[in-house]
C-alpha cells in the first residue's frame, strides 16, 4: 500500500500526547514528595482533581463528539489543580475547581489549544476567591514536628507578608523565628555547619507548609530541567521569569518594611509561594504563552513583574497564579504584535503603496 | 582547517540516514528498455518538442529546444526511436509532454569522449555552451543554468558560492560528486567562475561529510585553485541558497529578491560538473547521478543514470523494494514528492529515489500554540498564524504574516507536534492567495 502525502515524509519524534506525558512525568516527584510530606489525605486531593478533570473531560469531549482523554491534557490540569490545594482542602473544592477549568475556561473556547487562560491556574484562582479561607489553610509536614497530627501554619510567605503589613522590619529570618515558624531537624543542622539559613534550607527541599506540589522547590527544579532537556519547554521562561522578579525583588522588596532599595531578599521569595512550579510548569503551558521567542520574554518579564509587585505592594501574600492569569490574557495581544524579524527582512518604505487595502 | 560556520535562525536536525547509500560508489545503471522524457525538466516553459512518433534520435541530440528565456533545451540521453509522444504525470505532480523513447540495443559511447580545448572562449561563448547543453540547477529546483549565470550589466558578483551540504536526509549524491569527480567539479567551477566573474569562491560543505571536505582542500591546494572550503555545521535547510548565503557571506537575500540582488552566485556541486561536462566534452546534461536509498530498498546505491529513466528501473537496480514500503518519494524526504506510480521518469532534478516504510501515522491534533514551528522556522515566519489564516480563508492576511517567504522547506511541519499538515496547508494558501489578489 502506497500513500502519496505533502512533504516533508519524516517528522521528528514529539507530538503533542507524548509532551503531555512528559510533563505529567515531571511533575510527579513534587507531587510524590507532597504526599510524603503532608500524608495520604494529599493522595486523595490529588486523586479526586484528577479524576474529575478527566471525567469531566470525558463528557466534555462525548458532547462535542471529540476523543480528547487520549492527549493526556486533562491529566496535566487535574494534576496541576490538585498540587495547588492545600492538603486539609475539602474535597468538593477541587472538584468545582476541575468543572470550572475543564468546562468554562476550556471547552467554551473550544477545548485544548483554544484556551486564552492555563486551565489550572483558572480552576485554581476561581476557588481561591470563592473559598479563600480553606485556601489559605495549611498545615507543616508532619515530621518537622515530629508530632503525631499535622499542626497547621501558615505558609512562610504569608507569615511575613502579616508580620510586615502590622509593621515588622528586618529580614525573613528574623520575622520567621519572631513567628515562631518551625524548622526542621535537617535544616538547622545545615545552618549550624554552613550559615545557609534553615529556612531556606527548608524551602529548598520541602519541609514547609504549602501547596501539596509547591513545596519542594528542588524536586519541582529537576522536573523542569527534565522538560527543558526533552525540549518540551525551553529556558527563556522560567529564568526570565524568575530572574526578572530576583532583581525586583531585589531593588524594591525592601520598601515595604521601610528599607532603601536594593535591600530586598531574594533567596526564600524566589523558593516559596509556588514561584518555582508556576514558571517553569504553568507560565510555559503551550497554549497560553507566546509563541515568539521575543514574545515569550515580554511575557516572562510582565509574569515577574506582576508577581514581584502582587507580593509586595498588594494585599495577597502570593502571587503567582494571578501575575501568570494577568500575561495569560495579554498573550494574543504580544503575539500579534510582536513577530520574529523575517529573514530578509526588507524596511517598509518601499512597500507602502501597498498597503491601501 | 577551514573556517565552520552555519546559519543562525530557525531549522532542524532530522536524523541524517545518510549511512545507507554514502559509503556505495557511483555505479552505472544498464540501459533500460524505454525512457519517458519529459520537455518540462527545469523550471519555466517547458521546452518545445523536436521531435515526433516513429522519428529515431541519437544519443546527445536536441530533442527540446528552449521556448523561453526561462527555459532549458533537453537532448536524448540515449540512440533510440520515439514511439510515442504522451502526457505523463511526474514525480511533483505536473503533467507534462513526454517523449517515450525506445532504448536501440546498440550504443555509440564513445562520443563525449573527446576533450575540448576552452582557453580561448570568453564568457559569452562559454555561457552559450551552458545553454545549449540544457543544463539546470541540479540541486533540485532545476532554474536553468544560463538565467542565474547571465550577469545583467552593472552587477558585479562579489561571490561564487558553490552549494556541497545536501542537507537531506538519506541523499548521498553530490557527496559521492564531490568524492569521485573532485577534480572535474572542481574545474567546472572555475569555468563558472569566467562566466561570472566573482571576487571569491567559496565552496559550503556540511560536516557530516568531512572526507569530502577534506578530499576538496587537498586538490584544491594541489591544483592552486582559489577556492575557499566552509564546513558547515549540520542543519536543515542549510542547502537552501538563502540559508547558505547566511552561512558563508552572512548575508541575507531580502524578501522577494535574488541572490544576484546581494551579489552573489549559487551553483550546486553537480551543475559544476555537468559545466564540467558541458563545456570539455560538449556533452548535454542527458544524465545525472540518482541516490536510490530508504529503508524499504534492500541495497541503496548511487546510480549514475539517464534522465527520465523510469522510477521501477531504478528501484530494480538498487534490489528491488521491501514488502513495508509505504512510500515512494522523488527527493529527499524534506521536500521530496511522493509519487504513487513506479513508472515516474526521473528529472534533471531528481537527485534521490527513497523508498520508505510507514514511519508515523500520528493523527494531527489542534495547534497547542507551543511555538516550535515560530522556533524552527528558518525565515522568521510566524507559520501557526499564517496556517490558521489560511484555514479560514484570510489569505490576505497569511500574505502579510510573509506566506510569500515561506519556502516549504517543511521545518515547521517536522517539528508540530500536533503533526499538522503546514506545508501542504502553504501550498494550497499560495495559490488560493494568487488567485484571489
Amino acid at each position: 500500500m502506497k500513500t502519496v502525502s505533502v512533504s516533508p515524509h519524516v517528522h521528528s519524534s514529539l507530538s503533542t500526547d507524548k509532551a503531555m506525558l512528559f510533563v505529567i512525568i515531571a511533575l510527579l516527584p513534587s507531587a510524590i514528595w507532597g504526599v510524603f510530606a503532608f500524608g495520604l489525605r494529599a493522595l486523595l486531593v490529588l486523586l479526586v482533581s484528577v479524576a474529575s478533570c478527566v471525567i469531566v473531560e470525558y463528557i466534555m469531549g462525548r458532547i462535542s463528539k471529540e476523543n480528547t482523554i487520549r492527549d493526556y491534557s486533562a491529566i496535566v490540569t487535574g494534576l496541576l489543580i490538585g498540587m495547588n490545594m492545600s492538603p486539609l482542602i475539602p474535597l468538593y473544592i477541587p472538584v468545582i475547581a476541575s468543572v470550572f477549568a475543564i468546562v468554562v475556561v476550556k471547552w467554551t473556547f473550544g477545548g485544548l489549544g483554544c484556551n486564552w487562560m492555563n486551565p489550572a491556574l483558572a480552576g485554581r484562582v476561581f476557588v481561591f476567591f470563592s473559598f479563600s479561607s480553606a485556601m489559605s489553610t495549611f498545615i507543616v509536614p508532619r515530621y518537622v514536628y515530629h508530632a503525631a497530627d499535622a499542626v497547621s501554619s501558615a505558609t512562610m510567605l504569608s507569615a511575613i507578608k502579616t508580620a510586615v503589613s502590622s509593621g515588622a522590619s528586618g529580614s525573613n529570618v528574623d520575622i520567621l523565628s519572631g513567628a515562631s515558624v518551625a524548622m526542621s531537624h535537617f535544616a538547622s543542622g545545615i545552618e549550624d555547619a554552613t550559615g545557609i539559613s534553615g529556612y531556606v534550607v527548608d524551602a529548598f527541599f520541602g519541609n514547609i507548609a504549602g501547596c501539596i506540589g509547591e513545596v519542594s522547590a528542588f524536586l519541582l527544579l529537576l522536573g523542569g530541567i527534565f522538560l527543558i532537556v526533552t525540549h518540551i519547554i525551553t529556558w527563556h521562561v522560567p529564568v526570565i521569569y524568575i530572574g526578572s522578579f530576583a532583581v525586583l525583588s531585589w531593588i524594591f522588596g525592601g520598601l515595604p518594611r521601610g528599607l532603601g532599595l536594593f535591600q530586598g531578599e531574594v533567596l526564600l521569595p524566589i523558593l516559596t509561594g509556588g514561584l518555582i512550579l508556576g514558571a517553569f510548569f504553568m507560565a510555559t503551558d503551550w497554549v497560553t504563552s507566546p509563541t515568539s521567542r521575543k514574545g515569550q520574554v515580554i511575557y516572562a518579564i510582565g509574569c515577574g513583574f506582576f508577581t514581584f509587585l502582587i507580593r509586595y505592594f498588594a494585599s495577597l501574600p502570593e502571587g503567582v497564579s494571578i501575575a501568570i492569569l494577568l500575561m495569560n490574557i495579554v498573550t494574543p495581544t504580544i503575539d500579534r504584535y510582536i513577530r520574529p524579524k523575517k529573514f530578509g527582512y526588507v524596511k517598509p518604505e518601499k512597500k507602502k503603496k501597498g498597503v491601501e487595502a | 582547517m577551514s573556517r565552520i560556520s552555519t546559519f543562525k535562525r530557525g531549522g532542524v536536525h532530522p536524523l541524517d540516514r545518510k549511512e545507507l547509500s554514502k559509503d556505495s560508489p557511483i555505479e552505472k545503471l544498464p540501459l533500460p528498455g524505454e525512457l519517458l522524457l519529459s520537455m518540462s525538466q527545469h523550471l519555466g516553459a517547458p521546452a518545445t518538442c523536436l521531435k515526433k512518433k516513429g522519428d529515431s534520435v541519437k544519443r546527445g541530440e536536441l530533442v527540446g529546444s528552449a521556448s523561453a528565456f526561462i527555459s532549458a533545451n533537453v537532448h536524448s540521453p540515449v540512440d533510440g526511436v520515439v514511439t510515442d509522444v504522451r502526457k505523463v504525470r511526474l514525480a511533483n505532480g505536473a503533467v507534462a509532454d513526454c517523449l517515450v523513447i525506445k532504448v536501440d540495443e546498440k550504443q555509440d559511447d564513445g562520443i563525449f569522449d573527446a576533450a575540448y580545448d576552452y582557453s580561448s572562449l570568453s564568457s559569452e561563448e562559454l555561457l552559450g555552451i551552458v545553454k545549449d547543453m540544457g543544463i539546470v540547477g541540479m540541486g533540485g529546483a532545476t532554474f536553468p543554468a544560463h538565467v542565474k549565470f547571465s550577469i545583467p550589466k552593472g552587477k558585479k558578483v562579489d561571490a561564487l558560492v558553490v552549494n556541497g551540504v545536501e542537507c537531506e536526509p538519506y541523499l548521498t549524491s553530490d557527496y559521492r560528486t564531490m568524492l569521485e569527480r573532485t577534480d572535474k567539479v572542481l574545474e567546472g567551477i572555475m569555468i563558472i567562475s569566467r562566466i561570472v566573474n566573482p571576487e571569491k569562491i567559496m565552496i559550503g560543505v556540511e560536516m557530516n561529510k568531512m572526507d569530502a571536505i577534506a578530499r576538496l582542500e587537498e586538490r584544491i591546494a594541489s591544483l592552486g585553485y582559489p577556492i575557499e572550503v566552509v564546513a558547515l555545521k549540520v542543519k536543515y535547510p542549510q542547502g537552501d541558497e538563502k540559508q547558505l548565503l547566511k552561512a558563508t557571506i552572512g548575508r541575507e537575500v531580502p524578501s522577494g529578491k535574488l541572490p544576484l540582488d546581494i551579489g552573489a552566485v549559487v551553483a550546486n556541486v553537480s551543475t559544476c560538473y555537468a559545466v564540467y561536462e558541458a563545456v570539455v566534452h560538449h556533452k548535454p546534461l542527458i544524465d545525472r547521478i540518482v541516490t536510490v536509498s530508504g529503508e524499504s530498498v534492500n541495497t541503496p546505491k548511487n546510480v549514475l543514470a539517464p534522465i527520465g529513466v523510469k522510477a521501477s528501473d531504478l528501484y530494480a537496480f538498487a534490489g528491488g523494494l521491501k514488502d513495508d514500503i509505504n512510500k515512494l518519494i522523488s527527493g529527499g524526504p524534506m521536500m521530496g514528492f511522493a509519487f504513487a506510480l513506479e513508472d515516474t521518469p526521473t528529472t534533471k532534478g531528481t537527485g534521490g529515489l527513497l523508498a520508505l516504510p510507514l514511519m508515523i501515522s500520528k493523527d494531527t491534533m489542534p495547534c497547542v500554540s507551543c511555538g516550535k514551528c515560530v522556533e524552527h522556522c528558518p525565515m522568521g515566519l510566524m507559520p501557526n498564524k499564517m496556517f490558521r489564516n489560511i484555514k479560514y480563508g484570510n489569505y490576505q492576511a497569511a500574505m502579510d504574516y510573509g506566506l510569500m517567504d515561506c519556502k516549504e522547506c517543511g521545518c515547521c511541519a517536522y517539528s508540530c507536534p500536533s503533526h499538522l499538515p503546514l506545508v501542504q496547508g502553504f501550498k494550497l494558501g499560495k495559490k488560493l492567495g494568487r488567485k484571489a489578489k
